[in-house]
């Protein structure tokens, strides 16, 4: 089955997602990630949206954004934003997962201004729920498509903190636990490892070599000691992928 | 109770003033009053401060029209289209005119009007430690914990009141007692918080009806100013249980609006050269009852009996 590279990322996402985690899902490719997740492997996976919906059923149709009927219809929860963001501060939350514009070498998520923020290149859109998900879920999964304009050393502004200037800074900063525990995207997946927390390359998917990963990086990327390649995506991710998303809208 | 009913274009008349605080879309993605953008644009509005967690495309067509001299957001586009141009355009070149922005989180915004809602000083919170919103926003404040034995950094998030706070419901009677439901984002923190409510009804119901389900109630009538019943009042977003999502006018308006000329174009198309939402209603035609819900899932009844 041929399959593009925005569908291999979007299952090599939903991998991240273990079954009967409770999942705070961002906007755009997270929620085609965490929907492939749920049909396949994580049954049993939780979502929240900041839009103020939980839900462990799938959607009843394809979503354009969160809040679209579709996921209002047999939802477990419908709430206030404040009240779901809230039990994220709580704690009870496992995985957050967002997308990003820019992501630094220790995981730091921009997508709120290229440049100098007050006379920014560009002006992106802004932080929405991305910044509180990445502060206080126990672990952040970050999808964005690999450039080196992207991936970049560092961030021009830490719209969702990561492990800030590595090592133990984003304890320093206050935050109790998280941080990024793997940036996916169309050419590979990066984790953080040892004491500096550094993304290193994990895996790189089919189609790419370690090499081209590096080139497409705009940091001098070191492997990570149990790199390998990634697996192609299975009939039945790629299956299910198409059933959320018949008209290829995020593909 | 009086009656509170008026048209869109008197209670926006009466009620919002040139350089107020307003909410248009508390609701993140659905519920966001696109026929009250279009007619404060109508009524030519300037120096506006809008305020909202994410209000799609509406925020970035009134910074296109140049009735925006501020934002206080957490984030500003075109959800299912992506950067807003017109933001952009304001941010990057001064086109129509320079903004000022207050970066929020979603989290901090909703904590903001929480705050302002209730009365409190501020509202403490975890999240946007370390980010750069805290020094981009120069409102908020990180303090140590006066109540831990160990270091415990803690950001300060000042209230917010808004004047006027306009929020789309499925129903309500015209006392100004509404019933609202699907997802809530920040409608209920933004009516209390504000100081006038202006509501954009799908329906107008006997005041029984509202009686009948009170939990499905969000903020009473007492803080509502005026009842509005417009049909379609979020179109092009969707609302819960009448409307689907018209995703292919943001895309349209996503096109469009790429350049200054196309936006100018798209202006005087859906906005300035149609007099009001009954108008815009009728342009749509037949598109917008392609939209509706028809397929019905009800609740079942509830018992509220008091003996």
């Amino acid at each position: 089955m041929a399959y593009s590279t925005q569908e291999l990322m979007i299952i090599a996402a939903a991998r991240e997602i273990a079954d009967r985690e409770v999942v705070f899902v961002g906007m755009r490719l997270p929620i085609m990630a965490f929907g492939v997740a749920r049909a396949t492997h994580a049954p049993d996976a939780v979502g929240l949206f900041e839009c103020g919906l939980v839900r462990h059923t799938p959607a009843s149709g394809m979503l354009y954004t969160m809040g679209d009927p579709p996921n209002q219809e047999g939802a477990a929860w419908a709430t206030g934003t404040v009240q779901l963001l809230g039990l994220l501060q709580g704690g009870r939350v496992d995985v957050g997962f967002i997308g990003g514009a820019e992501v630094d070498r220790f995981g730091n998520v921009n997508t709120s201004y290229i440049g100098d923020p007050r006379r920014p290149k560009v002006k992106l859109p802004g932080s929405g729920g991305a910044a509180d998900i990445a502060a206080m879920a126990h672990r952040l999964l970050v999808i964005i498509n690999h450039e080196r304009r992207r991936l970049v050393e560092r961030v021009d502004y830490v719209t969702s903190v990561g492990h800030l200037d590595g090592g133990a800074s984003r304890r320093r900063a206050g935050l109790r636990r998280g941080g990024t525990a793997a940036v996916i995207t169309d050419k590979a997946i990066l984790r953080p490892w040892g004491p500096e927390r550094e993304l290193h390359l994990a895996s790189w998917h089919p189609g790419t070599t370690p090499d081209e990963v590096r080139d497409a990086t705009g940091w001098d990327l070191r492997l990570h000691p149990e790199a390998r390649p990634t697996p192609p995506p299975t009939e039945a991710e790629l299956a299910a992928l198409r059933r959320l998303d018949p008209e290829g809208f995020w593909r | 109770m009086e009656p509170k009913l008026a048209s869109l274009r008197e209670a926006l008349a009466a009620h919002v003033r040139d350089g107020d605080r307003i909410v248009l879309g508390a609701c993140l993605e659905p519920h966001i009053p696109f026929a009250a953008t279009y007619e404060l644009i109508r009524q030519g509005r300037r120096d506006l401060e809008v305020i909202a967690p994410i209000s799609d495309a509406s925020t970035d067509i009134l910074v296109g029209a140049g009735c925006v001299r501020r934002v206080t957001g957490a984030w500003v586009g075109n959800v299912s289209g992506g950067l807003g141009h017109n933001y952009r355009r304001a941010f990057e070149e001064g086109i129509p005119h320079r903004i000022e922005v207050r970066d929020h989180s979603n989290f901090s915004l909703g904590m903001a009007l929480m705050a302002g809602a209730y009365g409190m000083p501020f509202a403490p919170v975890r999240s946007l430690l370390g980010s750069d919103i805290l020094r981009s926003n120069p409102e908020l404040r990180v303090i140590e914990n006066p109540l831990a034995d160990e270091p415990d950094p803690v950001v300060l998030v000042p209230p917010l009141c808004p004047d006027v706070a306009v929020i789309p419901v499925q129903r309500a009677d015209p006392y100004g007692n509404a019933h609202h439901w699907g997802n809530q984002g920040v409608v209920q923190e933004a009516a209390l918080a504000a100081r006038k409510v202006i509501l954009l009804a799908e329906e107008i119901v006997e005041p029984e009806v509202i009686g009948a389900d009170p939990n499905r109630v969000l903020f009473p009538g007492f803080v509502v100013t005026a009842v509005v019943h417009e049909p379609a009042a979020v179109h092009p977003s969707p609302m819960t249980g009448v409307w689907r999502r018209d995703t292919a006018f943001f895309q349209d308006y996503h096109a469009r609006s790429r350049t200054r000329e196309g936006f100018e174009a798209w202006l005087e198309e859906w906005v300035l050269s149609v007099p009001d939402h009954a108008a815009y209603r009728a342009k749509l035609g037949p598109r917008l009852e392609a939209l509706r819900i028809r397929r019905r899932v009800l609740s079942p009844p509830v018992n509220y009996a008091g003996d």
